[in-house]
């Protein structure tokens, strides 16, 4: 690692990774919640014609696919409000018609080698220049900062679009800021992870951070973690193997999903084996229900004809047998300790 | 604040939540609802039935600003429905479809998303706000669900949780979709004896059905929809003598209503808990 670090374009890779990492799955969430995984794609296709636009020209390639991506991603969202028919159709000739474009532009260009055309497409450590770290730091920052301020309403907006536009949010404005932040992240991710690959470090880490989160912001947090090993250890792995670094980013991410995948299947299946769930009854157990509260733990059981229960998922838990009751007490007879027999986990534990 | 008023009937425009004039509603071209008169006051527990397809659904979605008017004036709280902006008093409460399970999310991360429409763009949840969901997620029952993710809850519960996102939003009428499609017999009476909650605190409710079921005992009102058009519109009791001639055959079972002297608690608090009178298994 010392060396790695040592050598100078590897350490700029490594930082754009550290950028890359943070700031595509804080954005992928609001994608996969909309079911729009494979939008950043597409987007990905449309920024390759900025790319070749920008060496033919002769100014930034960054600059260039910034603009590019950006404008398809306000055409997008604005073709997706007006709800015509044919707007998924509309979409595909922006995105083909983008990576064909590029392709055929790129050729024209000075530095159009099919090498050239695989960094930009597949990724590569060797391309990021010291220019554009400081643009993609730039970016990096706008594009956490605005998620971080916005992200109750992106979630809001992406959680039921119907109910966020009856309550008066801003839907299309929300909508048209998610899809610049996607095309920003593009264009971030377009160096180490390049165009082709970028949407996966977008949906990869969300969807094995679904498999372990258990809230909006635990899935924020795991996403960000699995981006954040799967980008620096890609970039950290490509150099020695002397692979492709979107490549080897990705298929990271793909092998952590997997493990992520195998580990909590057998965790569930070790966890289901103990878990004890109390016979239904009609009503829920509450401040009116009747039953007596007491605290356990963390959490609160309510006393049911001498039997403990603990509100768990849809359901309730058994917690054991209550030595104190049926002989109703109040929740003070809590700090005793009740029930040494408990089995199963509580909402309370869960994160 | 408020524009001409519009005087409907008997209907003081003061404690109008909403009144319909000559309205219709549809998508494009053409209307779906045609020509809609009606007024909600204040306090009033309005049942909206009809069969599927009568256009009470587009009735609903109408007035909350989700399709297009094609004809008619929709006026909410006394304001012409074009100028009004403050669209968090009206509480809505969608099928439990709406509910995606495309990520994980608490109870009370969706309960908290109702509160947005109440603080400022880049607001967060403050204290106040936190304890306002807090109390919402207390009020349908789920307090000690909060933490919990919401696909894992039973049908009647992610109902209630959507109740309870409207709640966030301190709204001064509830608009439900058919709040008890696809919830089991047990469950639909703990949704109404949710709703009889609200009921105490003088929570307007508008509640659009296909089926009346348990919640028939919590109505002041019932308008019945149709073809389009407003087919009845009147008391329960009235209903229930008008039954024979209303089209409903949607709604087979019926039981007598005790609708007099029926909200002996509407002057508790909100937090009163005096429900002794209740049965429990």
């Amino acid at each position: 690692m010392i060396d790695l670090l040592s050598v100078d374009f590897m350490q700029r890779a490594l930082i754009a990774a550290l950028l890359v990492g943070t700031v595509a799955p804080m954005v992928g969430i609001f994608l996969v919640q909309r079911r729009l995984s494979l939008i950043g794609d597409g987007m990905g296709h449309v920024a390759l014609a900025g790319v070749a636009i920008g060496l033919v020209s002769g100014t930034a390639p960054v600059l260039t696919a910034l603009l590019a991506a950006v404008v398809a991603a306000v055409v997008i969202e604005l073709l997706r409000a007006r709800g015509r028919t044919n707007g998924d159709v509309a979409l595909a000739v922006i995105f083909y018609g983008g990576i064909a474009g590029g392709v055929v532009i790129i050729s024209k260009s000075p530095s159009g080698t099919p090498a050239n055309l695989m960094k930009y497409l597949f990724g590569s450590i060797l391309t990021t220049q010291r220019t554009d770290l400081y643009v993609f730091a730039g970016l990096a920052l706008l594009i956490s900062v605005t998620t971080w301020a916005l992200r109750p309403r992106l979630f809001a907006v992406a959680n039921d679009e119907e109910y966020a536009r009856a309550v008066g949010l801003p839907v299309l404005t929300l909508n048209i800021v998610l899809a610049v932040l996607t095309a920003t992240t593009v264009v971030v991710a377009m160096r180490v992870v390049g165009l082709l690959l970028i949407s996966a470090l977008m949906i990869v880490p969300n969807a094995a951070s679904q498999l372990v989160a258990r809230s909006f912001s635990g899935g924020v947090r795991w996403a960000i973690a699995f981006g954040l090993v799967s980008s620096v250890g890609g970039v950290a792995l490509s150099y020695p193997l002397d692979t492709p670094s979107g490549g080897t980013i990705v298929l990271l991410a793909v092998a952590l999903f997997v493990v992520t995948a195998v580990v909590t299947s057998v965790m569930a299946r070790v966890g289901g084996r103990k878990h004890d769930v109390a016979e239904t009854h009609e009503h829920e157990h509450g401040a009116e229900c009747g039953h007596p509260a007491v605290t356990h733990g963390d959490h609160v059981d309510y006393v049911h004809d001498g039997h403990l229960h603990a509100a768990h998922e849809g359901h309730y838990d058994e917690h054991g047998v209550h030595q104190d009751h049926p002989a109703p007490r109040g929740p003070e007879t809590a700090s005793t300790g009740p029930a040494g027999t408990t089995s199963g986990p509580t909402t309370g534990s869960r994160t | 604040m408020r524009s001409a008023p519009l005087v409907s009937r008997d209907v003081a425009p003061s404690d109008a939540v909403l009144t319909l004039r000559g309205a219709s509603f549809g998508y494009g071209d053409g209307a779906v609802l045609s020509d809609v008169d009606l007024s909600i006051r204040k306090g009033e527990i309005v049942a909206i039935v009809g069969p599927n397809g009568s256009g009470k659904s587009t009735l609903m979605k109408g007035v909350l600003g989700l399709n297009e008017r094609v004809g008619g004036t929709v006026t909410l709280f006394g304001t012409d429905s074009a100028e009004f902006h403050d669209r968090a008093r009206l509480g809505y409460v969608p099928q439990r479809h709406t509910l995606s399970a495309s990520v994980r999310a608490t109870a009370e991360e969706i309960v908290a998303t109702g509160r947005l429409p109440r603080i400022g763009w880049l607001g967060r949840l403050r204290a106040t706000d936190r304890q306002i969901v807090a109390r919402s997620l207390d009020v349908v029952g789920l307090a000690d669900r909060a933490a919990t993710e919401v696909s894992t809850l039973s049908g009647g519960q992610q109902r209630r949780v959507l109740i309870a996102r409207a709640l966030a939003g301190q709204p001064e009428v509830l608009i439900m979709d058919e709040p008890t499609a696809g919830v089991d017999a047990a469950n639909q009476h703990v949704l109404a004896d949710v709703l009889d909650r609200l009921v105490e605190r003088d929570v307007t409710m508008v509640i659009v059905t296909h089926e009346l079921g348990a919640l028939e005992r919590l109505l002041t009102r019932i308008v019945v929809i149709d073809g389009g058009r407003i087919r009845f519109d009147g008391t329960p009791k009235a209903y229930s003598a008008a039954r024979d001639t209303v089209h409903h055959d949607h709604d087979s079972h019926h039981h007598d209503l005790e609708l007099d002297g029926h909200h002996p608690s509407l002057g508790h608090g909100p937090l009163d808990v005096d429900h002794t009178d209740r049965s429990r298994p």
